[in-house]
C-alpha cells in the first residue's frame, strides 16, 4: 500500500502512536488487507504525569474517544466525563437502518461498555458552562470544578423550527426522517418500504445550517432511486432534491459529480431551497425561497431539521460571539488545535466545535487527538506541532452496492487515502466494503481509544 | 509503517470479526502447521493431491465470495472499477489458496487420523435404515 509524498508530509502528529491523518478510512482498508498483523506494534508515546481534574462534557463519538485517549496518556489525571444518554448510537449506521439493510439495534451500544474503568462518569445532562470559574454546572445542579475541559456537547437537532412538524409522527403518512433516532430511521425504512411499491413523488432536503454528515441527505435521495427502480416503480415517481443554497455539496469537485449523477439518474434539483414548514396530515412541504414561500406535495419526505449547537454550550461564553459560527453557537476554537480562542483550558471537539468542516466521526478521529496532543504537551511543559487541517470523509452511496469515498480538508482539497487506487470520485463496490463492514469496527476501535 | 500502525488494524479486525477472528486464525494455523509438517514428514509435494486439492478448494473461493456478498449485502455485480475486481480476485484468491492448503494437508493426513477407515465409511455407505428401505422397495413395488 503506497502513499504520496504531499500526504506523508501533511501527517504532523509527532507524539501520536504512528497513527496518520486519513487513518480513520485507510483502517477500514486495512482491516480487509489483513496484512502486517502479527509484527511488532509502534511504542505508544509516553505518558504524562500530571494531577490535573480533566472534565469531559459529552459521551458521544467525541467524548468517549477523548476519555479514553486521555486515560492512556495521562497518568495520574482525574477524569470526569458528564451525560445523561446510557444509550451511544452508532450515527453513521442511521442511513444504512434506513435503505432497510440493518436493523435499528445495530446503532445501539452502551456508553459504558467504552468507558474507561478509572473515570468518573457523572449520569446528568451539562446544564451550563462558566469558564471563568472554571466550572460546569450539571441538570441535577452538581457544580464540577475543572483544571481542563473538553466540550463535546454535539448537536442539538432543532425539530421545532420547522412549523408543523411532528416527530412522533416520523414512518407515517410518507414522513421520515433519518437523523432523528435509529427508531426512526426504522420508521423511515418501513415508510420508504410502502412508498416504493407505488411510487410518487420523494422530497429531499437539507437544512441551512451546519449539519453532521452533509452528504446524508443526497445519499438517502441516491438510495431512494435505487430502491424505486428494483422495484420497479421509478418510471411512474418524481424525486427531488432541495438545495438550500446554490450548490449540492460545499467541495466545488463533489458538488459537480453529484450534479452530474442527480442528472443521469434524473433527480430533479432546486436550489436556495430551505424547508419553512409542513403539513404531515396532507403531505405538503413549503419551502423559503428568494422568490418567496413555494408549496410542494410529496408522498414521500425525509425531513432534516436545523442543527444547532448544544443549548448549554450556545448559551455560554464558549460560543462564538460575531461570525458565521455566532447564530447557532458553535464554540469559539482554533481550527487547527481545536483550543479555544479566548479559553485556553478549554478543548472543543467533534459536532460542537465551530470549525469549517468536519462533523462527522472521521472527523472525530483526528480532531481528539491533536488536541489531547496539545493539552499533554502542556501539562508537560513542552510543545506540540500536531494540527488539524480539516480532513473529514463521507462514504458517499450512489447506489445499494458502490459508493464513493469523498475525502476533503478545510480548503475543499481532495484528499484521497489510496491516490491511484481508489479514485475519490468513482462509485466503487470496495468503498461500499468499506462502509458496510469496516466503519463500524473503526469506529468502535476508535471510542475504546485503540484507532 | 507509520501509517498503518499493526496493532491499530489488530484491533480493528477484533472488532469486526469478533470470535471468527480467533476460530479462523486458529483454523489458518493448523492448516499452515499441518501442511508445512506434511511437507516436511513427505519431503515433496504431491502433486496428484495437489491437484486434487486445487479442485475442491474452487469451492472455498466461491465460498469466500458469497460470504462477502452475504456481510456486505451486496456482490460481485456492484464492480465498477477495476479496483473492485481486483479485491474480488484477492477474496477468491484467499479462498483458493487457504482452501487448497487446508485440503492438501487434510488428504495427506488422513491416513494417519485415528479412526478414519470408520469415518470414511460413515461418507462411504448409506445408514443401515435407508439400505433396508431400499432393498424392500424394489419387491414391495414389484408385489404391487
Amino acid at each position: 500500500m503506497s502513499y504520496s509524498r504531499r500526504a506523508l508530509q501533511k501527517v504532523r502528529l509527532p507524539t501520536q502512536t504512528g497513527l496518520a491523518r486519513r487513518e480513520f478510512l485507510q483502517l477500514g482498508a486495512a482491516g480487509l488487507a489483513g496484512a502486517g498483523l502479527l509484527s511488532a506494534c509502534s511504542p505508544r508515546p509516553d505518558r504524562v504525569q500530571t494531577s490535573a481534574h480533566i472534565v469531559i462534557a459529552g459521551a458521544g463519538a467525541a467524548g468517549l474517544t477523548a476519555a479514553s485517549r486521555l486515560a492512556q496518556r495521562l497518568d495520574g489525571a482525574r477524569i470526569t466525563i458528564i451525560d445523561p444518554r446510557v444509550r451511544h448510537l452508532y450515527q453513521p449506521g442511521f442511513t444504512l437502518i434506513a435503505a432497510g439493510l440493518q436493523p435499528a439495534r445495530y446503532a445501539v451500544s452502551n456508553t459504558g461498555s467504552y468507558l474507561p474503568r478509572d473515570v468518573n462518569w457523572i449520569e446528568a445532562g451539562v446544564a451550563e458552562f462558566d469558564p471563568e470559574a472554571n466550572a460546569v454546572v450539571t441538570s441535577t445542579g452538581q457544580r464540577v470544578e475543572y483544571d481542563y475541559l473538553f466540550a463535546a456537547v454535539g448537536i442539538d437537532l432543532d425539530y421545532d423550527a420547522i412549523e408543523g412538524m411532528d416527530t412522533s409522527l416520523i414512518g407515517q403518512n410518507g414522513l421520515g426522517s433519518v437523523y432523528h433516532s435509529p427508531e426512526a430511521a426504522a420508521a423511515t425504512w418501513r415508510e420508504l418500504d410502502r412508498f416504493a411499491e407505488t411510487g410518487g413523488d420523494a422530497l429531499f432536503l437539507r437544512p441551512a445550517t451546519e449539519m453532521k454528515c452533509a452528504g446524508a441527505p443526497l445519499k438517502y435521495t441516491f438510495i431512494v432511486d435505487d430502491i424505486l427502480r428494483r422495484r420497479g416503480t421509478r418510471g411512474r415517481s418524481e424525486l427531488t432534491y432541495a438545495a438550500h443554497n446554490n450548490v449540492l455539496f460545499s467541495v466545488p469537485i463533489v458538488s459537480e459529480k453529484v450534479r452530474m449523477l442527480y442528472q443521469d439518474r434524473e433527480v430533479d434539483t432546486l436550489y436556495s431551497h430551505v424547508l419553512k414548514s409542513i403539513d404531515p396530515g396532507a403531505r405538503r412541504a413549503v419551502f423559503d425561497t428568494p422568490g418567496g414561500e413555494v408549496e410542494r406535495p410529496y408522498d414521500f419526505i425525509n425531513v432534516i431539521p436545523p442543527m444547532r449547537a448544544a443549548t448549554a454550550l450556545r448559551n455560554s461564553p464558549l460560543a462564538w460571539t460575531s461570525g458565521p459560527y455566532a447564530f447557532d453557537g458553535w464554540a469559539e476554537v482554533d481550527r487547527h488545535t481545536l483550543r479555544h480562542a479566548r479559553f485556553p483550558n478549554v478543548f472543543v471537539v467533534g459536532d460542537a466545535a465551530g470549525v469549517p468542516k468536519g462533523k462527522t466521526a472521521a472527523s472525530v478521529k483526528w480532531q481528539v487527538p491533536v488536541a489531547i496532543d496539545h493539552l499533554a504537551a502542556e501539562l508537560a511543559g513542552t510543545q506540540s506541532g500536531s494540527r488539524y487541517d480539516g480532513y473529514t470523509s463521507c462514504p458517499l452511496i450512489t447506489r445499494l452496492g458502490r459508493a464513493m469515498l469523498v475525502e476533503f480538508d478545510y480548503q475543499d482539497n481532495l484528499t484521497p487515502s489510496f491516490p491511484g487506487v481508489i479514485a475519490p470520485l468513482e462509485e466503487l463496490w470496495i468503498s461500499w466494503v468499506m462502509k458496510t463492514i469496516a466503519l463500524k469496527p473503526t469506529y468502535v476501535s476508535m471510542l475504546r481509544g485503540e484507532a | 509503517m507509520q501509517e498503518l500502525d499493526p496493532g491499530v488494524m489488530l484491533a480493528v479486525l477484533l472488532e469486526m470479526m469478533g470470535i471468527w477472528f480467533w476460530l479462523l486464525g486458529l483454523l489458518a494455523v493448523i492448516g499452515l502447521v499441518s501442511f508445512g509438517w506434511l511437507l516436511v514428514r513427505e519431503r515433496a509435494l504431491v502433486a496428484s493431491r495437489l491437484v486434487r486439492a486445487q479442485a475442491f478448494a474452487l469451492l472455498a473461493g466461491a465460498g469466500a465470495l458469497v460470504l462477502m456478498a452475504h456481510v456486505t449485502k451486496s456482490g460481485f455485480t456492484d464492480a465498477g472499477g477495476p479496483v473492485d475486481w481486483l479485491l474480488i480476485v484477492a477474496i477468491f484468491a484467499g479462498g483458493w489458496i487457504g482452501g487448497t492448503i487446508l485440503i492438501y494437508a487434510l488428504m495427506g493426513w488422513w491416513p494417519h487420523i485415528p479412526g478414519h477407515e470408520r469415518l470414511a465409511a460413515l461418507f462411504a455407505r448409506p445408514p443401515p435404515g435407508s439400505l433396508k428401505r431400499s432393498s424392500r422397495l424394489p419387491s414391495g413395488r414389484a408385489g404391487s
